[in-house]
């Protein structure tokens, strides 16, 4: 498994488009990582009574309207964007894993219940539901934020998961293996789980980006991350109305988000046509 | 044909009776109290508390509740709204016309020039063309609908003055002829309707280039360009006529798009529509308006897997066999 994996990863590296994709969110995250240490407390306010400041030395991102450092704010907003998307896209797919190999494996009436609550959630879009389960949840802790995105991401998952259990429980390395004695449980992670991970691993990653965006949007509707912490899709929220006067308290956080969930994009496209060079 | 469309039916029926289910059970089961926003801040008594309550049915265990709005949804009652006191489905009915209209213009947009762009794409495959446009569509993707339409009505709205970058209609054209006034509701679509489509357009391209390419690859398409067709004629009435079935079965994918679309672009540029609506009701914590506009987003999305797989159905007489 971890030989095809790297093989795939190196292939990935080897696309342009996937290079280019592995700078631009190693640039991301470590902003993200090393960057709130060297700019200011993003709720720190220099002087009250400046107002909105345009980019200059002090402030390279200029100020908002409460005279906060912008870089600051963007900076911060990316660890809590990233931390958030990556947390709840690992929560999707331990669930979807789980619920799609318990299906496939278990198969009969268990099967045909959890299918058909998953074809159900799978025609309400994700962003509907989530607004479903936020609505009267406020304020709305991060943890719990996490929690929603990451219990609302993982049917998509659950089905390709399901699909290549059924595709693999008969093969012969598997019927041979239960015929040696092996239990269930090794089946499934000796077996099954190394041939999933690679479609997994591309799932997961465009996966990162939709989260992304969904969580901007999420807290440009006010019901994503509380304020006064910093998150891109709040502070576009916050800039709206001075989008003329002060372009830069939304223009910066809006970047941000395109360069990271286009860095995601492209190397989870690379990471697909590793895996599968039909598609390319 | 009929026993096919009945099962297809009857099943598009069974998942939208779980939607509901599911959608009003989980719902009810998060935590947060539905009349806080109402109340917040006003001087309310104990017993108008009781009664707000039972209006709202929420003083009874939730298996009750649950019947009660199954069969008043059965009927076509969805209750009434918190935030505007009127009957949610009165709300919704109000929306629709103009969330169509944005969401069909947006699909215009989207399936002319997203096919457009596809075609170019994979007739100059491989060319700088084919790799800006890949590009693009990657950035397009990658967009937040709500920063693109922000900037839009900044720049081409406020700035330069070139159209309206808010509402649906001039208040000062509302004595103004139907022709003046339709073309004063076109003039503020175009905005909200690029922004639609810009994020959606990606994937239409995306699949157009694929299908076009795998149909360039076979037989006829070589017979027409070796008995001297021109390139033009091969291209969109030989090799586009087959290439375009897989971008009719998108209808599945676009709406969820759309309607996700619609609720930011909607609440940017003012347009009266569900997206707005949705808005509004998260705004004040109106949760059976937002369970009304998300039931009839499902069912849109429901409609359109169904008509996508009738049309797979009519076009490719592969799927009938049984």
């Amino acid at each position: 498994m971890t030989g095809s994996l790297a093989r795939a990863l190196r292939t990935a590296w080897r696309v342009p488009a996937g290079r280019a994709g592995a700078l631009l969110l190693a640039a991301m995250a470590i902003a993200a990582v090393a960057g709130p240490a060297l700019v200011q407390d993003p709720l720190a306010i220099p002087d009250l009574l400046a107002g909105a400041t345009p980019p200059g030395a002090d402030h390279p991102f200029g100020t908002d309207e409460n005279n906060r450092d912008v870089l600051a704010r963007v900076v911060h907003g990316a660890r809590i964007s990233m931390s958030v998307a990556g947390l709840s896209v690992l929560l999707s797919l331990g669930l979807g894993a789980l619920v799609g190999t318990v299906s496939g494996y278990r198969g009969g009436w268990v099967d045909a219940g959890l299918m058909r609550l998953v074809d159900a959630a799978l025609a309400v879009p994700r962003l509907f539901l989530l607004l479903i389960l936020t609505v009267a949840w406020d304020p709305l802790p991060l943890g719990a934020l996490i929690l929603v995105l990451g219990g609302t991401g993982w049917f998509g998952t659950s089905r390709i998961v399901r699909g290549e259990v059924l595709r693999l429980r008969h093969e012969p390395f598997v019927v041979a293996s239960t015929a040696l004695g092996a239990g269930p449980l090794r089946v499934i992670f000796r077996h099954l789980v190394p041939n999933v991970a690679g479609p997994l691993l591309v799932t997961a990653t465009l996966a990162v980006g939709h989260v992304i965006l969904l969580e901007a949007g999420l807290s440009f509707l006010g019901v994503g991350v509380a304020p006064p912490t910093p998150s891109w899709g709040g502070m576009i929220q916050e800039g709206r109305y001075l989008a003329i006067a002060a372009p830069w308290i939304t223009v910066f956080p809006g970047l941000a988000i395109v360069a990271t969930v286009l860095a995601v994009n492209l190397i989870g496209e690379a990471l697909r046509a590793a895996f599968d060079p039909r598609s390319a | 044909m009929t026993g096919w469309l009945l099962r297809r039916g009857l099943q598009a029926v069974a998942t939208f009776a779980a939607v509901t289910i599911l959608l009003f059970v989980v719902m009810r089961l998060t935590p947060g109290d539905p009349l806080a926003e109402l109340t917040a801040e006003k001087p309310v008594t104990a017993a108008q508390t009781a009664a707000l309550r039972q209006r709202y049915g929420i003083d009874q265990p939730i298996g009750r509740q649950l019947t009660a709005f199954l069969a008043g949804a059965w009927r076509g009652d969805l209750g009434p709204s918190i935030k505007y006191g009127r009957p949610v489905v009165h709300l919704i009915a109000e929306r629709l016309p103009a969330s169509f209209l944005l969401g069909g213009a947006a699909l215009l947009l989207n399936f002319t020039l997203g096919t457009w762009l596809g075609v170019v794409q994979a007739v100059r495959r491989g060319s700088w063309i084919d790799r800006t446009l890949t590009v693009l569509a990657l950035a397009a993707y990658a967009m937040p609908s709500f920063w693109l339409g922000i900037m839009l009505a900044n720049q081409v709205g406020i700035e330069w003055r070139l159209l309206p970058p808010a509402a649906m209609r001039d208040p000062y054209l509302a004595g103004a002829g139907p022709l003046v006034q339709a073309l004063d509701v076109l003039r503020h679509l175009v905005l909200p309707a690029v922004t639609l489509s810009v994020v959606s357009i990606a994937v239409t391209m995306r699949y157009q280039r694929t299908a076009l390419l795998e149909v360039f690859r076979l037989d006829y398409v070589r017979t027409a360009r070796a008995k001297g067709l021109s390139e033009r004629r091969v291209i969109w009435r030989h090799a586009w006529r087959t290439a375009v079935f897989p971008i009719l079965t998108l209808l599945g994918l676009w709406i969820p798009i759309l309607v996700t679309g619609s609720v930011f672009v909607e609440a940017v540029f003012s347009w009266p529509g569900l997206g707005a609506l949705a808005t509004e009701a998260i705004g004040g914590r109106d949760y059976p308006l937002i369970l009304g506009t998300t039931m009839l987003v499902s069912a849109l999305v429901i409609l359109g897997n169904l008509a996508a797989d009738l049309g797979y159905y009519l076009l490719d007489p592969r799927v009938r066999r049984p």
